[in-house]
């Protein structure tokens, strides 16, 4: 039994990781309807350019995170400028075509701007298990999932106070609601638009430093990052909090397949049983567990 | 004047219903037949043949499925390459376990293959459609290569679960050398291609259409939905296992379930953006594209840098490749989102009155 939790916590912990991909796509889903398939990518050019930056000048930390930041805003603005603008209008799967085509682009992009070769990245966050938990509940929990935790449900706070309770939060929502009904009575479409994509691409920063102090900062980070895909189908596309609740779901369940039913079947089911857990979930609620239920019917 | 319709007269049923309705389609087609099958064969060298042009058949072939699929049927799937892996393992295990069979025989039968698998998977869009669908086949993307692997019977217990191709041989004929595996490869793919034309001007491909553009107007006027998705799914998978026992037999004769990846997938859906999304014509002309790309880049990038005498890290080409790839992707849904096609059917329309202004 003690087992048994410590993976279901592992598990727990690791989707945490995946629900902070996911927050970047609901948050410019919500707001453009945009299905951003190059979250993922902007995950890993975000923890490139820290890295890249960092090992450059080696300023302290907060500078770089700053200076990352300004990077990933001015890669938000562009974005809006050069891609989304042209395509406004266009049916969404044309937009999420292009959203690939961004995601490649940015990807080769950034590797030729700092090379391909695999880098560490260290916060100063150790990835060992925490000790007190150890004696006393006799189980593994590592002190960087759990900092992770800690950074998401902050990120997570900060977003619920930005969309709630700021001007540019509800213009956010309102814009979300109904673009024309948002143009009408004044809101600045665009402007808004880059500001969803350049907190997305805060939110990317984030989730890019945590995954990169875990795994190094590497191409598979993409890959990585398309596990948020089936997080989004379990937890619904509108939803911050189906973001969260659906990577706590998608990490549980994932180790504990791979801990329990992996044997029996031959093991390395982690690369595919989150895609096929979201595949039968749609059979039964395509609009996930806390999206809106407007999916058109066919 | 060159491309003029005027004055070719339909006066019976069979000549209002020919596949190429006006004369210099017909000239054009056999003539491009002619050449690709008499003339290639004599002029090309064996890179020619082996590195350029068998696998932009083989792609091109893949890129129709996706396209009938996706241009047609209006159902983005991501989980092209998977459906390709299908039919490679397939029609290896028809041939392997079924003694005397023929190979085109078991092409098929692997092309079926796929397309059960195909519409297992394409049940999801009877309940979903966009980019929720896409996540779907994504299932499919990364779960059937692991299965190839896992299950060793599928590569006959070979280690990480690498096929290596039989000999083709037909009638006693063996297609070994590069000139005869493209011919093969060419008659396999004309034929397809044929008959995918024909398909998607068919009640079939009408109803793929309506689903398409409206599936609520459609599901109006009779056609029956669940149907039609689901035949889509197993003509495009059928379409896409043929390809991959092609993309094994006569390109790289050995191939593993991990080499059918994402990219794969990728990389046949760019070939239908940036070709033409529902046009038969575009899934060639995108093929021709995206396998001549790299090479192109290649020579550019390399030459470039000697001529400048900067010194490029290696791994630069596969970067600018990624870079130039989403930019094109990016530039044809904005600029030009019928792709090559569409600027192929507007130089046919100017084709009409040149030279001449009126």
């Amino acid at each position: 039994m003690q087992f048994f939790f410590e993976v279901l916590i592992g598990g727990l912990l690791a989707g945490v990781m995946y629900s902070l991909v996911a927050l970047g796509f609901v948050l410019i889903y919500k707001a453009s309807g945009v299905f951003n398939f190059a979250q993922g990518a902007m995950v890993f050019f975000a923890a490139l350019t820290y890295v890249g930056l960092q090992e450059k000048f080696g300023l302290p930390g907060w500078v770089v995170f700053l200076l990352t930041l300004g990077v990933m805003v001015l890669l938000g603005i562009a974005i809006e400028r050069v891609v989304l603008r042209p395509l406004v209008n266009q049916p969404q799967i044309t937009l999420f075509m292009a959203t690939i085509g961004l995601a490649f682009f940015i990807e080769g992009f950034a590797q030729i701007i700092w090379g391909t070769e695999v880098r560490r990245l260290d916060l100063g966050i150790q990835d060992e298990p925490i000790e007190s938990v150890m004696t006393r509940f006799d189980m593994l929990i590592s002190s960087f999932d759990v900092t992770a935790a800690v950074v998401a449900g902050v990120l997570v706070a900060v977003l619920a106070v930005f969309f709630n309770k700021t001007r540019i939060g509800r213009a956010l929502r309102a814009v979300a609601d109904d673009h024309q009904a948002a143009l009408a009575v004044g809101i600045p479409l665009k402007q808004i638009w880059a500001i969803v994509w350049s907190v997305a691409g805060f939110v990317a920063l984030v989730a890019g430093l945590m995954w990169g102090a875990r795994n190094g900062v590497q191409f598979a980070l993409t890959f990585v990052a398309l596990k948020a895909l089936p997080v989004l189908i379990l937890g619904g596309f509108e939803s911050v909090l189906g973001a969260i609740v659906g990577g706590l779901i998608i990490g549980a369940s994932e180790k504990l397949a791979e801990v329990y039913l992996g044997p029996l079947i031959g093991g390395g089911i982690e690369g595919w049983f989150a895609y096929v857990m979201a595949l039968l979930f749609l059979l039964v609620r395509p609009e996930g567990l806390f999206g809106e239920r407007h999916i058109d019917r066919v | 004047m060159l491309y003029r319709e005027a004055g070719q007269f339909k006066t019976s049923y069979a000549a209002d219903q020919q596949l190429f309705p006006i004369l210099q389609d017909r000239i054009g087609v056999i003539s491009l037949l002619a050449v690709a099958a008499v003339g290639v064969p004599l002029i090309a060298s064996d890179y020619w043949l082996t590195a350029i042009l068998i696998p932009f058949l083989v792609f091109a072939l893949a890129a129709l499925g996706l396209n009938i699929l996706t241009g047609y049927a209006g159902q983005l799937s991501l989980g092209t390459a998977a459906f390709m892996a299908v039919g490679a393992f397939a029609t290896y295990n028809f041939h392997l376990r079924v003694p005397g069979l023929p190979i085109l025989v078991s092409f098929a039968l692997g092309g079926v293959s796929a397309a059960a698998v195909g519409v297992l998977f394409g049940l999801p869009s009877l309940r979903i459609k966009g980019f929720y669908l896409a996540v779907a086949t994504l299932a499919a993307q990364f779960f059937i290569p692991w299965l190839l692997v896992k299950v060793s019977w599928f590569s006959n217990n070979s280690s990480s679960g690498v096929i290596t191709a039989q000999p083709v041989e037909i009638l006693g004929f063996v297609f070994d050398s590069p000139v005869r595996k493209y011919l093969l490869v060419l008659v396999v793919v004309s034929v397809m291609a044929l008959a995918a034309k024909n398909l998607v001007r068919s009640s079939v491909g009408r109803a793929w259409m309506a689903v398409r553009d409206m599936d609520v107007a459609a599901e109006v006027i009779g056609i029956r939905i669940m149907r039609t998705k689901l035949v889509a799914f197993a003509v495009s998978s059928f379409y896409c296992g043929v390809a991959g026992a092609l993309y094994a037999y006569a390109y790289l004769g050995s191939v593993e379930p991990d080499g059918f990846n994402l990219d794969l997938s990728f990389r046949i859906l760019f070939m239908i953006i940036i070709g033409g999304v529902g046009s038969i014509m575009g899934s060639f002309l995108g093929a021709a594209f995206i396998t001549l790309l790299p090479i192109f880049l290649d020579i550019v990038l390399t030459d470039g840098a000697l001529w400048l005498g900067l010194n490029l890290p290696s791994g630069m080409t596969s970067m600018a490749q990624l870079v130039v790839f989403g930019a094109l992707i990016i530039f044809f849904l904005i600029v030009e989102p019928l792709g090559l096609a569409r600027l192929w059917q507007i130089g046919k329309e100017k084709l009409r009155l040149w030279p001449f202004p009126h």
